[in-house]
Formats: structure tokens, C-alpha cells, sequence
């Protein structure tokens, strides 16, 4: 890998998404991108500005990253401790890997109507939704990290005295936590979708239901924000995840900042 | 320390028979080597020894009544370091303690590397890592499964006299399993020669250590390699 190349550094990944604000900035402004059509980035921000101040975007950022956080535990448990007990005990995963897989290829928005006479259009509806994106995921990543841990590593540890809880948290946890982590970025990226759909379906409060009521009002500038909003949340947490990973996996070279 | 009795052992994996009809005296403290072509089960026989495989038929007795399993360490071909611990930490495991490790470290010169990640050390200082961590618990037995076979000449010959020290000094029960036979000769008491599983031969080596390359070493190391050979 060549690391001293002009382009390797903090700012270079950022000038094409500034470079294209800019250019949607002017188009707008020469009209040549109609403001009902698609509100320039000025107005966006403008708009941001002006429900921050009304105190309704920090209410409903705040709703959201809620659900999504909580759905997200809920989820990422459940799916965290079925990977672990079929990846380390064979009798589990006889029992249950193969209905997991079974009910994993049904796309998972796709239970919306179900969900909805389940539980109405309240909170639980929407955390159930997450709940279920996160866990397939966390699930397969966890199992398949166990299942590829160096089996010679654990065959070393046994010889050398280790009680089955020691081969655990010495050899196998981490044996799997590169994988671990992938399912966690993977499932993060499934909590923002997951949410965005259930919130424009019926809710009160959210960035999904400032989005519904601004569109009924028709207010592009608003309507726009609430998608910024949502790619800003998913950035955030992408990037705690990679903090995460550089923390967890500094062992490795390939995450290992010299 | 303890010795080792096998009695007949046998061991087949299905209808593949593995090892034959071994009777074999480990007495304590002593350094055997066993050799022999690729395929002749020697690796098996270790692996038995370590108690990782059972028997088939036939018996393993340690000659000590009070002797554990867990006083038995494998130093094994490839170092299987834990790439997420630090040198230190991959010495201190299976209830050593970090003083320990750091004695052991001392004893195979890398107590400088402590805090380092395995993957920043060459395949030479990994496998003396690794017999640091062999050596940390105070092992009774050791069993080394051809654990220079992928390191350079040079650094084989440091390690054989590293092991051969430290074996003096320690005097745990040691065997060692390898197709080199001059590495053989160079180490053990007694050489085994096995051949489709079945102990072939027999060789006492008489030979003040540190050993040279004279020309009673090669006529050992000439008579082994005929047998392995000729058959």
C-alpha cells in the first residue's frame, strides 16, 4: 500500500461531497434547479435552523435515535446470543440455524402489514421493526465468526489448561470479534432503514414524521433536511462503530494506527 | 516430573490403523526422539502421549500415581500464538502468572519483546515465545511436534541449543517428535525410529553433550537413516 500518496489523508474523502453541495448550491440559485423541485442547501439549512429554534428538530432527532438505539440492544442481544450458543454448541445449532435461515430471506419491511395488527402504529411497532432488521445480521456474523476461529488455537488452549470459560473469553471472543464488528456495521446501516420506513408509516414524533408532515405541507426545504438528518445519523454511528473496531481490534495490522 | 508406560497401544480412525502394537518406556527426565518418514504416525503417537487422542486398544500410564494431564505442554509445529494478546499475556495463559511469564520470557531472551503483538515478531522469536509458554507452567512433560521444522538453519541451530539448556537445567520429560535426524542425534537420548506405526528401532545415543558433528555422531545418524530408509 503506498500511505504517503497527496490523496491519503483526513480531508481528501470529503472534497467530492463539498464539491457537490457547491455545485447544488449554484444550480439552484441560477434556477436552473427549480426550489420546488429541490430546495438549494442554503434553504435546507435554513430550514434546520429555523426548527431547531421551535425546539422540533432536537425533539425528534432525539425520538428517533430512541427507537433506533433501543430496537438496535433488543435486536443485537438476540441475535448476538443465538450466534453464540449455535456457534459454540452443536445441539442449538441442529435445533434452530436451519428455521434462522428460513425465516432470514423474508425481507423484513415486508412484515410491516403484519406488525401493524400486531401492534398498532405505537412505539413497539417501529422498535419491532429494527429489533428484527438488526438480529439477522448480528446473528450470522457472530455464528460464522465462532465457527471460523482457528480451530488449532483452541485445541492449544485446551492443552494448556484452559477451563472452558477461559477459552472463551481468551480464544474464542475475539477469534470471532473482527466479525462480530462487521455484523455490527452491517446492522446499523439496517437500523436507519428499518426506522425510516416504520416512521413515515404512523407515528408521532420522529425524523420520519417531520418528513410525512412536511410533505403534506409542502415544504421541500424541511422534507430535504429530515433525509440530511438521516444520512448524518447513519455517518454517526458508522463512525462509532469504527472507533469501536479500532479499539477492539488494535491486535490486528490492518486497523493498527501507526 | 513423571514417566510415561505405553503398554500395546494401538489407535486406528476407522479402518485406517495408525499406530501399532508401541511398547514404549519413557523414564523421567529423559529426551527421546522420534523419527521417522512422513505418514508413520509419529504425530499421532504424540498426540496420544498428550492425551488428545484416546487409544484404540492397548494402554498409556504415567508412572507417577499423583501426575495430572495439565503438567503436560505441547510445543507444536506452528507457534499458535493468540494474535490479539501481547507477547507477555500469550506466556501468561492457563493460569501462569505474570511474574512466571516474565521469567520465561527472560529464559528465551525476549524479555525485551514483552509488550510487543505477535505479528510484529519473526517465525524464529514466535516459536521461542512459544517455548516460553511451554516452559512458564513448570511443565513435567514436554512434547515438541517437529516445532523447528519451518524456521532457517541458523535459527534451528540456536533453538536446539536453547531447548537442549534449558532441558539440563530443568530436566522435564521431554520428547521430541522429527523427521530430521541429525536434529535427532544432536538432542536426544534415545532415538525411536518408527515405521507404519510400529516401533522399528531403537537407538541409545552415547554421546557427551554439547554434541559435536564427529564421526561417532554421523555413524548414529548414518545407522537411523538407513533404517528409515532401507525399511
Amino acid at each position: 500500500m503506498k500511505k504517503n500518496q497527496w490523496y491519503n489523508n483526513q480531508i481528501f474523502p470529503w472534497l467530492l461531497p463539498i464539491v457537490i453541495v457547491i455545485l447544488w448550491q449554484v444550480l439552484g440559485q441560477l434556477n436552473l434547479i427549480k426550489s420546488t423541485m429541490l430546495p438549494t442547501p442554503f434553504e435546507v439549512v435554513e430550514a434546520g435552523i429555523r426548527l431547531f429554534q421551535t425546539g422540533e428538530l432536537q425533539e425528534n432527532v432525539y425520538i428517533s435515535t430512541k427507537r433506533a438505539v433501543i430496537g438496535f440492544a433488543i435486536g443485537g442481544a438476540i441475535g448476538f446470543l443465538l450466534g453464540l450458543f449455535n456457534g459454540t454448541i452443536l445441539f442449538f445449532e441442529k435445533l434452530t440455524d436451519t428455521s434462522i435461515q428460513m425465516i432470514r430471506t423474508i425481507p423484513h419491511l415486508a412484515l410491516i402489514p403484519l406488525v401493524i395488527l400486531w401492534f398498532g402504529i405505537g412505539e413497539s411497532a417501529k422498535i419491532f421493526l429494527v429489533a428484527v432488521g438488526v438480529m439477522f445480521p448480528i446473528y450470522i456474523n457472530t455464528f460464522s465468526g465462532i465457527k471460523n476461529v482457528d480451530r488449532k488455537l483452541i485445541e492449544m488452549g485446551k492443552v494448556y489448561g484452559m477451563s472452558k470459560w477461559q477459552l472463551f473469553t481468551n480464544i474464542i471472543l475475539p477469534g470471532a470479534m473482527p466479525n462480530i464488528l462487521v455484523g455490527i456495521r452491517y446492522a446499523l446501516g439496517v437500523t436507519w432503514i428499518s426506522l425510516i420506513v416504520a416512521e413515515t408509516i404512523g407515528s408521532e414524533g420522529g425524523i420520519g414524521y417531520m418528513a410525512t408532515t412536511a410533505r403534506e405541507f409542502m415544504q421541500m426545504d424541511v422534507v430535504v433536511l429530515t433525509i440530511v438528518l438521516y444520512a448524518i445519523l447513519g455517518k454517526l454511528s458508522d463512525f462509532i462503530a469504527k472507533l469501536c473496531e479500532q479499539r477492539l481490534l488494535k491486535w490486528n495490522p490492518a486497523y493498527r494506527k501507526n | 516430573m513423571f514417566g510415561i508406560e505405553l503398554q500395546s497401544v494401538g489407535k486406528s480412525f476407522g479402518n485406517n490403523v495408525v499406530l501399532r502394537d508401541i511398547n514404549l518406556s519413557i523414564p523421567k527426565g529423559s529426551f527421546t526422539a522420534i523419527v521417522g518418514k512422513s505418514g508413520c504416525g509419529k504425530s499421532t503417537l504424540l498426540r496420544v502421549i498428550a492425551g488428545l487422542e484416546n487409544v484404540t486398544s492397548g494402554s498409556l500410564a504415567y508412572t507417577d500415581e499423583e501426575a495430572k494431564k495439565s503438567n503436560i505442554r505441547i510445543m507444536f509445529q506452528d507457534d499458535r500464538l493468540l494474535p490479539w494478546k501481547s507477547i507477555l499475556k500469550n506466556v501468561a495463559i492457563g493460569g501462569v502468572g505474570m511474574k512466571e511469564a516474565e521469567e520465561a520470557l527472560e529464559k528465551v531472551g525476549l524479555d525485551g519483546k514483552k509488550d510487543a503483538w505477535p505479528d510484529e515478531l519473526s517465525g524464529g522469536q514466535k516459536q521461542r515465545v512459544a517455548l516460553a509458554r511451554a516452559l512458564a507452567s513448570k511443565p513435567d512433560v514436554l512434547l515438541f511436534d517437529e516445532p523447528l521444522g519451518a524456521l532457517d538453519a541458523l535459527t534451528r541451530m540456536e533453538m536446539q541449543h536453547l531447548i537442549e539448556g534449558l532441558w539440563q537445567e530443568q530436566k522435564f520429560t521431554s520428547i521430541l517428535v522429527t523427521h530430521d535426524v541429525s536434529e535427532a542425534v544432536h538432542l536426544a537420548d534415545r532415538v525411536i525410529v518408527l515405521d507404519e506405526g510400529g516401533v522399528q528401532m531403537e537407538q541409545q545415543i552415547d554421546l557427551p553433550r554439547q554434541r559435536e558433528r564427529d564421526e561417532k555422531f554421523t555413524s548414529y545418524e548414518k545407522n537411523i537413516l538407513d533404517k528409515i530408509v532401507g525399511g
